[in-house]
This record gives C-alpha cells, structure tokens and sequence, in this order.
C-alpha cells in the first residue's frame, strides 16, 4: 500500500514538474505547483501509515500555506493581467525572461 | 529564566522577537489604512527631504527595536535539553540581529521610496516586519514542519513586495516570476522534507540527525530527500543553476526591497540551509558534500564572469549577491564550526554592506528608477563627495578589499574551507574574488575618474536624513569590522558552539 501511494506520488510530482516547464499559461503552470504539493501531501500521509501521526499534521501545514500562497498568487497574477491583457509568461519579456 | 518546552506558555517566551514583530506588522498594516493616515498622504505628508510615509516608517522601527530587546533578553535564558522545536541556541540569536539590523536599514532608506512612488506605506512596512517574523521562524527553528512555515511566510510576503509598485509594468513581472519560481521551488523543499521524514521518521533535526548518524536510514529515500531539500535550499540561497530568477527579479523590484530580500532572505536561507545540514544530515555528509561543493565552485565561476559584463548596476549588484551565495556555500561545504562562524559573520558583513549599496542606488535611480546604468555614475564622486566615499567603501566591501569588513569574512570563510581541508574550493573562491574587482571597482573607477555628462546630472539626488543614518550605520560597520573583526568574530564564535556537536552528543546518549 505504501509503496504503491509512494509512486502514484512521484508521478504526480513529475507531472506537476514538467507542467510548470512546458506550459506557458501563468494560472496553469500555477496550477501545477498546486499539484506538486499535493503530490508531497500524498506521500507524507503515506509515510505516517509507518511512522505515525506526525505527516499527517503536516499536511493540514502544507494544504495552509498553499492556500495563502495561492491568495498572494493569483493576486500577483491578476496585476500583471491589468499591465499587459494577458497572463501567457512568453509575452512578459521586459526583463529577460 | 529555564524554559521547558513540556508548558505551552514557554513556547510564548521562546518566541517572544517573532510574536512582537508579527503582531507589530499587522498594527502597521491597521494604521496603514486607517483614514487619518490615508489623508495623512495625500495633503500633509508632503516634505520629500524626509519622506512622507515616516510617521508609519517609524512605528514600523519601533516595533524592530522592541523585537531586538525581546531579543537581547533571551540571552538570558536557558532551555532544557537540546532538541524542542524551537532553538534557544546562540545561533539562532546572532541570526535574528541579523535579519532585525537587514528589516532597521530596509525600512530606513525605503522611507522617501515609498513617499515619491506613492505606495501603501501600511502595507509596505508591515510586510517588511512579517517576513522578517518569518525568517526568524525559519532560522531558529529546529523542526523542518517549522522551517517550512518559515519560509513561506517569509516568501509570501516577499513575493508581494516584489510585485508591489503595482503602476509599473517591471514589478509585476518580477513579483509573477519570483513567485512562480519561488513556489516550484517550495515543492521541491517540500518533497525533500517529506522523504527524509519517510527516511527517519521524524521532522526534527536533532531526531533526524540522530537516526541518520546511526546508519539506520535507508539510502535511496535519504539521498532523494538531500538532492530535492539541496534544490529548494539551492532555489533560495539563488544558487547557480537555480539562479535563473534573480537577476530578473532583482532588477524589476523596488529598489529597497531589492536590498531587503538580496540580504535578509538570502541570509535566512543560508543559516536555515547550515541548521539541516550541519545538524541532521552530517551523518550524510560523504553523501551531500560534493553536490554542495560543486554547486558552490559552479556559482562561484558562473557569476563572476556574467557580473563583468553587466552595465545595470541593479543587475550588477544581482550577480554580485549570486556570486557571495557561492562564498557562502563554501561555509556550508566545509560545515564545521569555524565555518559557520564565518558564515554568521560574513552574513552579517555582507547585509550591511548590500543594503547600503543598494541604499545609494535609490538615491541615484532617483524618481522612476530610470538611472541605473553605469554611466549614470560618471562623475558622481566630485558631486556629491560624501555619498560617493560610502559607496566606494561599499564596493571595495563587496569586492573584500583589507580593511573591510568583507576582506575579514573571506579571511576567515576560508579558515573554515581550510579546517574542512577544501584546498581547490578556497583557490576558487581567491581567484574568483580577485576577477569580482574589475567589476566593483570599475564602478568606482565611474564615479571618480569620469567626467559627469552633464552638469547637472547629480543635482538631483537627495539624500534624506533616514538614508544618511542608515549609510552612517552600514559605512561605520563596514569599517569596524575591517579594521576591529576580533569582537564580531568572537561573538559568532561562541554564537554556534555546540551547535555541530549536536546531533554528535545526542548521539552518544542514545547508545
């Protein structure tokens, strides 16, 4: 069981990790760092099925802080869509992207 | 005083500098927008030789100074046993001056920043003081749950701070990209600590060290933790190849949160990277020791050489502050003692010295951040002679010329490269430090040798007088350290004893 949640996990953190490389869309590359995390929560909650309580809380930690970080995110997101009607990372190119 | 960290109400003394500077952040950011100050900035707050926002600058400074004497009186307390979740240790101490003296000169020299770009001083200055709280969280941490907390914490209110001249085009890209990065690097610290918690069991340091050090651990789930942790650490620290975000980011924040994060958040890194890996991963060490190494030479190298063709000098400084990232590993590779005493007091060194080059920038970018290239400089020594004398001190700081402080932090960076016995990463680190002069001093080379373009061209940088306290302040520290670096150094000697024997000692009263 642990083994197999284990690899679910870092199939889903490798997903979430080409996302952010490949794709261009600010939201959706954002979205994918949603998935990286998540695919960290899975993984410590299968490490507390051996070691105890201790992952688990620390995913209530991780799921937190991703929504305050998705908070200030979508916020910068959004400022930027004011400047330039668009949120695709090529078009941002006043510094050197 | 004892603390025992059994009673909840400890927790509350330990973390006394963190609450005040937590709570004091959220009063500014009332008093930010209640109405009388709202109106406050509009009519009245008009005197730009000293800044319109300084009623707010000031309460912010107080709450600083409060945190730092909560500060100072934890020197007089004791913990019990070395491994509660909270560090009371010297370490942690000697780090929190330094991100409380980084947070004193930020919000100094951003005082007429904030006035002439017309931003929400509330908000400006309370997220000074909660990233700040979040540094110290990250520093003075002994469980990897709380050094996450830490960090993000610190990085969510740094991301705003990059974005938050909201009028200009610049920022916002930088705040997107640094956030973007930034939080892909936060999943791969993530990842790093949920494998070693798989590995050990545990997610304090002093537990994780104990276990790794008997051997017990297994090896594949513990290498995979160290390489993703030394990434996200790597992201932070903007080490090279993870450096990709910071010349970008730097260049399009405000300037004065340029100062900031190049420092403090870079300085929280580094003492929260020196606390994983010197406490609970140096049973491991054989096995992390040539990725940190090679990342140390590899940054070393790579941004010396592109610093020397910059002609921004906000980018300049940029690879400049990637270039001393890699000075720094160096104290990490060699992770011993001495050498994160010489980190202490490097970090300490380079914060002042970076925030008061960057504090000179401001004055010269002048209005919109406009004049930023090097030619801007041309002359500005026989202009404004006082401002260009702390600069050159700066730079020749930067650069570690003897006599400054930062020639006494390489000295004694490479004593600890030398205990470690490091030898070809302390000829890189001389080498490299001997190419970083063309470009500092070519600068100076700028300011006092060239002509000025035309003659009016310095007459517009007005010094207020909390940027001339703030400079007076950086300049005298600069120089003391320089010239006096026995007190300092002592300081951060017995700032980090015991703190490697840790895991070493526990260790011998497990068995």
């Amino acid at each position: 069981m642990i083994t197999e949640s284990l690899v679910l996990s870092a199939i889903l953190f490798v997903i979430g990790t080409f996302g952010v490389l490949v794709r261009r869309n600010a939201i959706i590359m954002f979205l994918c760092i949603e998935l990286q995390l998540n695919a960290v929560n899975l993984s410590l909650v299968a490490f507390s099925r051996m070691w105890g309580i201790e992952g688990q809380l620390f995913v209530f930690f991780v799921m937190t802080v991703a929504a305050a970080e998705a908070a200030v995110g979508l916020a910068i997101i959004i400022s930027i869509f004011r400047h330039y009607e668009t949120v695709n990372v090529d078009s941002f190119n006043l510094l050197k992207w | 005083m004892e603390l025992d960290f059994s009673r909840q109400l400890h927790f509350f003394w330990a973390l006394l500098p963190e609450i005040i500077l937590c709570v004091w952040g959220m009063a500014v950011l009332v008093a930010g927008v209640s109405g009388r100050h709202r109106k406050g900035a509009a009519t009245e707050g008009g005197d730009p030789s000293f800044g319109g926002a300084a009623d707010l600058g000031w309460l912010a400074l107080a709450g600083v100074l409060l945190a730092g004497m909560a500060n100072g009186w934890l020197y007089g307390v004791d913990e019990v046993g070395r491994d509660s979740m909270v560090a009371l240790d010297g370490f942690r101490l000697f780090a929190n001056w330094i991100f409380l003296v980084a947070a004193a000169l930020s919000i100094l020299v951003s005082f007429t920043y904030v006035y002439r770009q017309r931003l929400q001083a509330g908000e400006f200055f309370g997220l000074i003081l909660l990233s700040t709280a979040g540094m110290m969280f990250m520093a003075g941490s002994r469980d990897l749950i709380v050094v996450f907390l830490g960090l993000e914490v610190m990085s969510i209110a740094v991301y705003a701070l990059t974005a938050f001249n909201r009028r200009d085009r610049k920022s916002a890209e930088a705040g997107l990209k640094y956030f973007l990065l930034g939080a892909f690097s936060t999943g791969f610290f993530l990842y790093g600590i949920a494998l070693l918690y798989g590995a050990t069991g545990s997610t304090n340091v002093a537990e994780i060290g104990r276990v790794v050090a008997s051997g017990t651990a297994p090896a594949a789930l513990l290498t995979a933790g160290i390489a993703f942790l030394t990434v996200g650490f790597g992201f932070k620290v903007s080490a090279v190849p993870f450096h990709m975000w910071t010349p970008d980011v730097y260049e399009g924040a405000p300037a004065p949160v340029t100062a900031f994060m190049s420092a403090a958040v870079k300085a929280a890194a580094f003492i929260a990277f020196m606390r994983v890996f010197m406490v609970a991963l140096d049973g491991a060490y054989d096995s992390w020791y040539p990725i940190v190494w090679w990342l140390a030479a590899v940054t070393m190298v790579i941004a010396n050489v592109i610093a020397l063709v910059q002609s921004n000098v906000k980018r300049m400084l940029a690879y400049s502050s990637i270039a001393h990232a890699g000075y720094l590993l160096v104290a990490v590779t060699a992770s011993n003692e001495t050498a994160a005493a010489a980190m202490l007091f490097y970090l300490l060194v380079y914060t002042v010295m970076n925030i008061g080059a960057f504090a000179v920038v401001i004055s010269v970018a002048h209005q919109g951040e406009e004049r930023l290239q090097v030619e801007d400089y041309a002359g500005f020594g026989w202009a404004q002679p006082a401002m260009g004398v702390v600069f050159t001190v700066f730079l020749l700081s930067l650069a570690g010329f003897p006599g400054t402080g930062g020639f006494m932090g390489k000295i004694y960076l490479l004593q600890g490269a030398a205990d470690a016995q490091l030898w070809y990463l302390s000829v890189v680190l001389v080498l490299t430090t001997i190419a970083s002069y063309w470009y500092y001093l070519r600068l100076a080379w700028f300011m006092w040798m060239k002509r000025q373009i035309s003659d009016d061209q310095h007459d517009l940088v007005i010094v207020p007088l909390p940027m001339r306290v703030a400079l007076m302040v950086a300049a005298v520290v600069v120089i003391y350290t320089g010239i006096f670096p026995a007190p300092a150094l002592e300081f951060a000697r017995s700032s980090v004893e015991g703190l490697g024997a840790l895991s070493g000692s526990m260790l011998g009263l497990g068995q």
